[in-house]
């Protein structure tokens, strides 16, 4: 709001009023501004920051290490638990594993393509992921190999135990 | 800057305007006792801010209500905060209303002219009470709920209007329907309501200006800066207050709602427990009296003001009838309030849900049952054999036993011949009875890594008083942590309501106390009752 002068007041004509004026003013907009910050600031916190984390999901027991053929993506469900707000829902999601020729250190891709989120799919005859929706193309490592994609395909923390694949939650990509 | 001001001044006559607003001329008298409506429209500006940013966070359905409240409470930054300043902000907003009408009546400001600013101001305190009322039930807890009860069978014994009032409300009981008006009143229809209302009472102070003292020898004054500074001042200082609170006072959160506890005792937000305790005084056929009669005749009564008494302005030492009236309303409802607190006893199991369960020792998490087994645990000396997960002993560790063991049939059949069970065992036979060897398998069978150095080291007192709670068979009248059965009141966190000599006494005794009991006496010795009261009293 402007400050505003007035135009018709006597009395603050004087020096000292003029001078009990401006406290008044000054006062005035100073407390303002601290009433006003003291409830906007707590807001954008409150809207803007992200809720505590609960506490970190656990290894998900997703699928049999077995079952995974050696080179080849494979797309496997298993149930995992989302965290929405106040409800903590169980719900099917999906992973493409791959697990390399030698030794069980597998790599677990999302199955959102980084684009626009549409669902890709392994194309054996170009051996790469490729999405439908703009034909984004990634690599068995998950690169980009073409198309709108900005980033690699985002990774499920993984680990195998006892011939088991176990899943953890999704690592921030770079 | 000037340029834009100008430019909007043109477009909008803005400036004209908040001049207009801001240069009002008010009487030379007018000073601190004039600022209470300027605060209860501050208050209400608060309320809408800190309600729409809860708005964002809650989910307007019963039991969806409490887990979206609860997270905003616990999880969302700053949720409490704001919760607390919703909270406790509409508990000022009912003082500040109180004292703006207080300092207007002890004035006289309603006489004529002002006699439509009064009825309107009368409104707008049934309109902030009806804000207290509806948002009193959208936490859906236990509090929320039962007062919500309460206050539905107040209304639907209404004279003639009752039926209606009922369907009004969303039907009998408190259930769905009524969860979905009392949020569309809280949020939907009372907030434009209170606007245009505020619109209209603000536009009839302005048309007749705030009102003169009988006898002004100062020229008129302007609102601005002033009196906007002494506004500002009580802002700053109610704000103060409401912060500190929002961040000190914890708001309350109890238990999700629940139909079926009926030892809940319900009660009211502290500014209608006025209601709430004359509703005790009229018994029968007299209840309405003061359920609906009395409170709707106060009502007719205050709204009416300015046309029983129409004498000219007094100064306000002369306004003796006035302050006597208004002394003997304020003694009378600080008399019913701190009646009804007085003699409302603490709720069972009124814990806030904030309560933190982390802080509780592990053996404070066991049934009463499995802690007497503890007992045996030690007089049987087995901690020799079995010293813990961290140390080595003859025997194995009794935290990693295999799943076909841990069930109470195996175990107690194991203590009583070790070899049958596990050939070559080198474990003594445990000679106890049945039922002690069942609670020593219940307490063996909650051992874990984790709790195991916490449960042997739980208190002897109270280890002792959980074996005597088994023996005396509490469980069959009394829930604690959970088990047993629910005839008498449960127990959990007794140590909130009641101190130690209120439960000698009630053990001794239990019908001098609770007339209406139907728990029998019981005759412990001394250490019996020193260890009973301390286990009792130690349990969450």
């Amino acid at each position: 709001m402007p400050e505003i002068e007035p135009s018709s007041d006597v009395s603050s004509k004087t020096a000292q009023g003029t001078t009990r004026r401006s406290f008044y003013t000054a006062f005035i907009y100073g407390i303002w501004g601290v009433i006003t910050a003291a409830l906007a600031v707590p807001a954008g916190l409150y809207l803007l920051l992200p809720p505590a984390i609960r506490k970190e999901s656990e290894w998900i027991d997703a699928s049999d290490l077995g079952s995974i053929p050696p080179g080849v993506p494979t797309e496997i469900s298993f149930q995992h638990k989302r965290i929405d707000g106040w409800k903590v829902t169980s719900e099917k999601t999906t992973a493409w594993i791959v697990r390399p020729d030698e030794g069980d250190k597998v790599t677990a891709f999302a199955p959102q393509c980084t684009h626009l989120g549409c669902a890709y799919h392994w194309e054996e005859r170009n051996h790469s992921f490729v999405c439908p929706c703009h034909a984004s193309e990634f690599s068995i490592q998950g690169q980009v190999l073409g198309g709108p994609a900005p980033r690699p395909l985002d990774r499920y923390e993984v680990k195998v135990e006892a011939g088991r694949i176990k899943i953890g939650s999704l690592e921030p990509h770079a | 800057m000037r340029e834009l001001i100008d430019w909007l001044e043109h477009r909008t006559g803005i400036e004209t305007a908040v001049k207009s607003f801001l240069y009002e001329e008010i009487p030379a008298s007018s000073g601190w006792p004039q600022i209470m409506g300027s605060m209860a429209l501050f208050f209400f500006m608060i309320q809408g801010v800190t309600g729409i940013l809860l708005a964002f966070n809650y989910a307007p359905t019963p039991g969806e209500a409490y887990n979206s409240l609860r997270y905003i409470m616990t999880e969302v930054t700053g949720g409490r905060l704001i919760r607390g300043l919703h909270h406790w902000g509409a508990s000022m907003m009912i003082v500040v209303v109180v004292l703006h009408m207080l300092q207007v009546f002890l004035f006289g400001a309603y006489k004529k002219p002002r006699e439509a600013t009064w009825m309107m101001g009368v409104i707008l305190l049934l309109v902030t009470l009806a804000f207290g009322l509806t948002g009193y039930l959208l936490p859906w807890d236990n509090r929320a709920y039962w007062g919500t009860v309460v206050t539905t069978q107040i209304a639907a014994g209404a004279p003639g209007a009752g039926p209606y009032l009922v369907r009004l409300l969303g039907g009998e009981g408190v259930g769905v329907v009524t969860f979905a008006r009392f949020f569309a009143a809280h949020v939907v229809l009372l907030p434009p309501l209170t606007l245009l209302l505020i619109a209209v009472h603000v536009y009839l102070v302005r048309k007749h200006g705030v009102a003169p003292a009988a006898v002004e020898t100062a020229p008129r004054k302007k609102f601005y800066p002033q009196q906007v500074y002494k506004d500002t001042v009580g802002f700053f200082v109610a704000f103060i207050i409401l912060f500190l609170m929002a961040v000190f006072v914890q708001v309350p959160l109890e238990k999700l709602a629940d139909p079926t506890d009926t030892n809940y005792i319900p009660r009211p937000e502290w500014y209608f427990l006025f209601l709430f305790q004359l509703l005790k005084s009229f018994k029968g056929p007299l209840e309405i009296v003061g359920s609906t009669l009395l409170p709707g005749l106060a009502i007719l009564v205050l709204f009416c003001i300015p046309l029983i008494d129409r004498e000219p302005m007094v100064r306000l030492g002369k306004r003796v009838f006035a302050m006597a009236f208004a002394a003997l309303a304020l003694v009378g409802w600080g008399g019913l309030t701190a009646e009804a607190i007085m003699t409302t006893p603490p709720n069972p199991g009124g814990r806030a849900a904030g309560f933190d369960s982390s802080q509780l020792r592990d053996w404070q998490k066991l049934t009463p049952e499995e802690l007497s087994g503890l007992t045996y645990f030690r007089s049987e000396n087995c901690v020799a054999c079995h010293p813990g997960a961290r140390k080595k002993g003859t025997g194995p560790d009794l935290t990693q036993m295999p799943d076909n063991h841990r069930n109470v049939a195996w175990m107690v059949s194991h203590f009583k011949a070790p070899d049958e069970v596990v050939p070559g065992s080198a474990m003594p036979a445990v000679r106890l009875r049945d039922s002690e060897l069942n609670a020593l398998s219940l307490f063996v069978l909650k051992l874990t890594p984790e709790n195991e150095e916490d449960l042997l080291r739980a208190p002897t007192e109270a280890v002792k008083g959980a074996n005597i709670y088994r023996e005396s068979h509490c469980s069959a009248c009394h829930q604690l942590q959970g088990a047993g059965i629910k005839i008498g009141p449960p127990l959990d966190g007794v140590g909130d309501r009641h101190n130690r000599q209120w439960l000698e006494q009630h053990f001794k005794d239990p019908r001098s106390l609770s007339p209406k009991s139907k728990m029998p006496a019981y005759k412990f010795d001394e250490a019996q009752m020193d260890a009973i009261c301390a286990y009792l009293l130690q349990m969450p």
